[in-house]
């Protein structure tokens, strides 16, 4: 597989959220807004990248018994590191996400990845690899909360483009299931045009 | 290379390696973020006293003092603003649980004759787009200049002089509740 291809495939041919369906709880609980959902989409690419590299790096190093606890220890690192980082320079974003940045800790794609992709293949794949999926997954969340936010908000990226409220069910949580499925139709439908 | 088998020593020596690396890795970016993290809260801080007391010369976070607010309840931490070392306001960080999402945290500013000043929001969960609103000065702003003791701090609903949000009466009634405690608490003991 060429490494354009695998890095395409994040984007639509194996899209994290309108795919695989991974990474459910961040897409649906933070995409409120369409900056909320790139951030949080931002912070995963980030972490995916980084686990996924240094996963590729150690994979030789690790025996196959105690794999998954080294993963995780690896991935719950760098996820503490965005936590802090964001806390100390992004401090209004954090404050958004706040609760959902742990969470990237248990979040299937990153440990999915890990385990699937990068524990098997060379180091340069893997990067691409997590660069991709990152890339695809903070696609889709973008997606997700312009969506939201322009049904919801009547905004688009904190722009507010007409006056008045809105339909608020797409602010709550029930909006983001709604939301998601219209949206996984649509990908269905573009993928077999 | 050849995978590593998975001996006792073999996984014990791994993930004390694994643990070690990481461990090292987060106390240095912690060390390395602690100043910008202590930063950002204060700056936040001194913004939401800012906003609720009229201008002042003194520290307000060095002169800062706890007053007991009550059975249960945590102590609130009151901020007095001075220019010239007579008191001009106090913000008082006053908070409730009724929210919709929980706590909600005010800066409350009251002036030494004990009139609302203004009302900021340090922090909250509410639902995005309806408790939110909260912190729009639609709803925040029928607060500035009430004198407590005239007005009635409840919403509509319970019979009070307050205009819910439509949609939020549950965060506009949590609102006027953190509110009304930090008066209470003023003037139970809060001048000194």
């Amino acid at each position: 597989m060429s490494q354009w291809k695998n890095f395409a495939k994040g984007f639509i041919k194996e899209n994290p959220v309108f795919v695989l369906l991974l990474g459910m709880c961040p897409a649906l609980g933070v995409t409120s807004t369409a900056i909320n959902g790139m951030a949080m989409g931002l912070a995963t690419l980030f972490v995916l990248l980084m686990s996924n590299m240094v996963v590729s790096l150690v994979k030789d190093f690790i025996p196959e018994k105690v794999r998954i606890p080294s993963f995780i220890v690896v991935i719950a690192t760098f996820v503490t590191i965005v936590d802090l980082v964001m806390a100390g320079y992004a401090p209004a974003v954090h404050e958004e996400l706040g609760l959902f940045i742990p969470l990237i800790v248990v979040n299937c794609i990153v440990l999915g990845r890990a385990e699937a992709f990068a524990s098997r293949k060379s180091f340069l794949s893997s990067m691409v690899d997590g660069l991709g999926m990152g890339l695809g997954f903070t696609f889709a969340l973008t997606l997700l909360g312009s969506v939201r936010e322009v049904l919801g908000s009547l905004s688009l990226f904190g722009v507010k483009f007409m006056e008045g409220d809105g339909i608020l069910v797409f602010i709550l949580p029930p909006g983001a299931f709604i939301a998601l499925g219209y949206l996984i139709a649509l990908m269905n439908k573009l993928k077999k045009a | 290379m050849a995978k590593k088998e998975s001996t006792f020593t073999n996984m014990v020596a791994t993930l004390f390696i694994v643990t070690l690396v990481a461990s090292t890795a987060l106390a240095y970016v912690y060390e390395l973020t602690k100043e910008p993290i202590e930063m950002a809260k204060l700056a936040k801080k001194l913004k939401a006293i800012d906003d609720v007391v009229p201008e002042y010369d003194n520290q307000p976070v060095d002169d800062m003092y706890k007053v007991a607010a009550g059975d249960g309840m945590d102590s609130l931490e009151f901020y007095p603003a001075k220019k010239d070392g007579k008191l001009v306001g106090t913000a008082i960080r006053t908070y409730t649980n009724t929210g919709y999402n929980g706590l909600i945290i005010l800066m409350v500013g009251i002036s030494p004759d004990e009139i609302i000043k203004n009302i900021a929001v340090v922090e909250h969960k509410e639902t995005p787009g309806l408790g939110t609103k909260m912190a729009d000065p639609k709803f925040k702003d029928q607060f500035k200049e009430l004198d407590p003791s005239q007005v009635d701090l409840r919403v509509e609903k319970d019979g009070g002089d307050i205009d819910a949000i439509t949609a939020a009466t549950i965060s506009s009634r949590a609102f006027a509740k953190a509110t009304q405690l930090a008066i209470d608490t003023y003037k139970e003991g809060g001048t000194k």
